[in-house]
């Protein structure tokens, strides 16, 4: 990366992978679990994560000198919530469907750990370039594995992609269809996203043992 | 040299070979194998987990067998019209016929069900290196009996890989699992695919086919009639014995208190969880009938069909004898005090037909309830010997005093 300096790209590159918010620091489970039946509705929480975090972090870094740090809890959830607002405004106006079907979850973003948790453990200590990084970086992160889960629960549970019928038509019987295969209901329902998850975790943990803790 | 010998020799031939865990599995399974254990604590007993399982094994041969007949004789019944007040031996049942139409449908559910749970298991002892484990040896016939007949192979296929890795292997294989895998694996194919698990069709083999055509059968088991407040034609003796619609191997009240008997005579199920989800069941079901009789529930009630059902049937209806006596006794995942046995055996009963009332969508309410207390179990045990411990420190004090 020749725009970043090795430094700054790790900001952006650690948590996708070794330091995944979800996969390692378990924050954020709450909307993966909550809005992920969908690919579509995954990929929409992913750009809104993305906005609100990386403006969120620079905003916080900008005022983190003159905010009293009594108070620093209240300001930001302020500016969350102020983020919060404008996506969701944003999505009410040019798709309002969508906005219908992640319902609470949008305005729930201002509860999602990971943001408050860069906001005290990043922005509050780093100057605003870094913190922008590093914002995006753990949205990133954390849409990865939303959109990861996102993708296998659509295309196991709906047979669709975007909404797209990739396996053929269920009620024809077309494609896949035709030899018999049927839809999984439980992929729709949410502890199979929990168990998902628990299967990426899975996964990156065996590809890389320096992960697992020691007992 | 012997037979024995030589199997001995090859496996000392084959030492660092990989699959090495593979073969001794099953030469394990059949002989006794030449080197022991040295140093450390030696247990003298018979019974290893090979033989426990085999028992339980023996104990569900004849539900097996008797699901045979049963899903040939409900087949034919309900295109031929029943037999009224049979007797246990009656000849219209142990046909050849019924036995060769359940013969060749409920085969296949075993082989998937062995074929693909032994196949992870083995795969998994591979990876981790050690010995094959047991653990699938009673699921393995658990499963198929627990299924509806129709149910499409691939589907359980999927489903037992779910219920042996998600339900069993990640914990650590057997022995560390805290949800009965057989029941993982029903409750799996009951969420993702409840077209094939629940519903009027599935439990009479042909029911689905000829669904909509003037051939058309009702595949309807009596929980299912119930539930929908319709009447219900089989007798008391029909249930005792079995004659009804249902999963494969769950219909014979009887078969199951004989396998049942024989698991409490050889020690391998422990009677009291037998006996208190038994008793859990009836207080429940005698509270709902208290509720009918008193006039709180009418027969406009969605819940009345069920609530009204004599306390005592409930026992016999459904998969709940089988339910308790196979499954809710699993020693892995129930409570291992005895004083905690009680409480979780009594809490299956009680949920179970709690369930079973309340969501006529989950007619089989045993399953959830026995998922629900192995979840439970631990914290039973747990409390039960803080319990004994305070009690005993109480003690101590009062005599040091």
């Amino acid at each position: 990366m020749g725009l970043l300096s090795k430094k700054d790209s790790k900001l952006i590159l650690d948590p996708l992978a070794d330091n995944n918010p979800i996969t390692i620091q378990v924050l954020g489970i709450c909307s993966a679990l909550a809005i992920t039946a969908q690919l579509k509705a995954s990929i929409v929480m992913t750009i809104s994560v993305i906005f609100v975090m990386g403006v969120g972090n620079v905003v916080m870094s900008l005022i983190r000198n003159i905010i009293p740090s009594k108070i620093r809890i209240i300001v930001q959830l302020t500016v969350v919530a102020s983020l919060v607002i404008i996506v969701d405004q944003v999505l009410k106006a040019y798709s309002y469907q969508l906005s219908k079907e992640l319902g609470a979850f949008i305005g729930l973003i201002i509860t999602n750990c990971i943001i408050m948790g860069r906001f005290e453990a990043f922005a509050l200590g780093n100057g605003v370039w870094r913190s922008f990084l590093d914002g995006i970086g753990n949205a990133l992160g954390y849409g990865i594995i939303l959109i990861i889960v996102g993708f296998f629960r659509e295309l196991l549970g709906s047979g669709t992609l975007l909404g797209y019928k990739v396996l053929g038509d269920p009620i024809e019987k077309t494609g896949l269809y035709a030899t018999g295969y049927e839809n999984n209901g439980f992929m729709l329902l949410a502890p199979m996203a929990l168990i998902v998850v628990g299967i990426i975790i899975w996964v990156q943990r065996s590809k890389n043992p320096a992960l697992v803790e020691d007992h | 040299m012997g037979l024995k010998q030589n199997l001995h020799n090859f496996k000392e031939k084959n030492k660092d070979k990989k699959w090495l865990p593979a073969f001794s599995a099953i030469h394990t399974f059949l002989f006794l194998p030449n080197e022991t254990t040295h140093g450390g604590t030696h247990i003298k007993a018979a019974d290893d987990l090979k033989r426990t399982m085999n028992t339980v094994i023996m104990a569900l041969i004849p539900c097996l067998i008797f699901g045979m007949f049963n899903a040939g004789y409900q087949h034919h019944a309900a295109i031929n019209g029943f037999t009224e007040g049979m007797s246990f031996f009656s000849p219209e049942f142990w046909t050849l016929d019924n036995f060769t139409l359940g013969f060749w449908k409920i085969l296949p559910l075993v082989i998937v069900s062995y074929g693909v749970g032994l196949g992870i298991e083995f795969i998994f002892a591979i990876i981790k290196g050690h010995e094959v484990e047991e653990g699938y040896l009673v699921t393995g016939m658990l499963v198929p009996l627990i299924v509806p007949i129709d149910i499409p192979l691939w589907m359980l296929a999927v489903a037992v890989v779910f219920g042996v890795v998600i339900g069993k292997e990640v914990f650590g294989g057997t022995g560390m699992n805290i949800l009965n895998p057989a029941l993982t694996i029903r409750a799996f194919l009951f969420f993702a695919y409840p077209t094939w698990m629940s519903g009027d069709k599935v439990w009479v083999h042909g029911a689905v086919e000829r669904a909509g055509t003037p051939d058309a059968i009702s595949g309807e088991t009596m929980l299912g009639s119930l539930a929908q407040n319709n009447e219900v034609s089989y007798s008391i003796m029909d249930m005792f014995y079995g004659f009804i619609p249902g999963s494969v191997g769950e219909t014979s009240t009887l078969l199951i208190l004989l396998g049942g008997l024989f698991l409490i005579f050889t020690k391998i199920g422990s009677w009291r969880i037998m006996l208190s989800s038994v008793v859990g069941a009836l207080v429940m079901g005698l509270i709902f009938n208290f509720v009918v009789d008193s006039g709180w529930i009418t027969e406009s009630s969605k819940f009345y069909g069920l609530m009204s059902t004599t306390f005592w049937h409930h026992l016999l209806i459904g998969g709940f004898a089988f339910g308790a006596v196979y499954m809710a006794t699993d020693p892995v995942t129930a409570s291992q005090t005895n004083k905690g046995k009680w409480i979780y055996g009594f809490f299956i009963g009680f949920i179970s037909i709690m369930i079973r009332v309340f969501n006529p969508a989950y007619p089989e309410g045993v399953m959830l309830a026995i998922l629900l207390m192995n979840v439970f179990a631990p914290t039973i045990d747990h409390y039960v010997v803080q319990g004994n411990v305070k009690r005993r420190m109480k003690r101590l004090k009062a005599k040091t005093a």
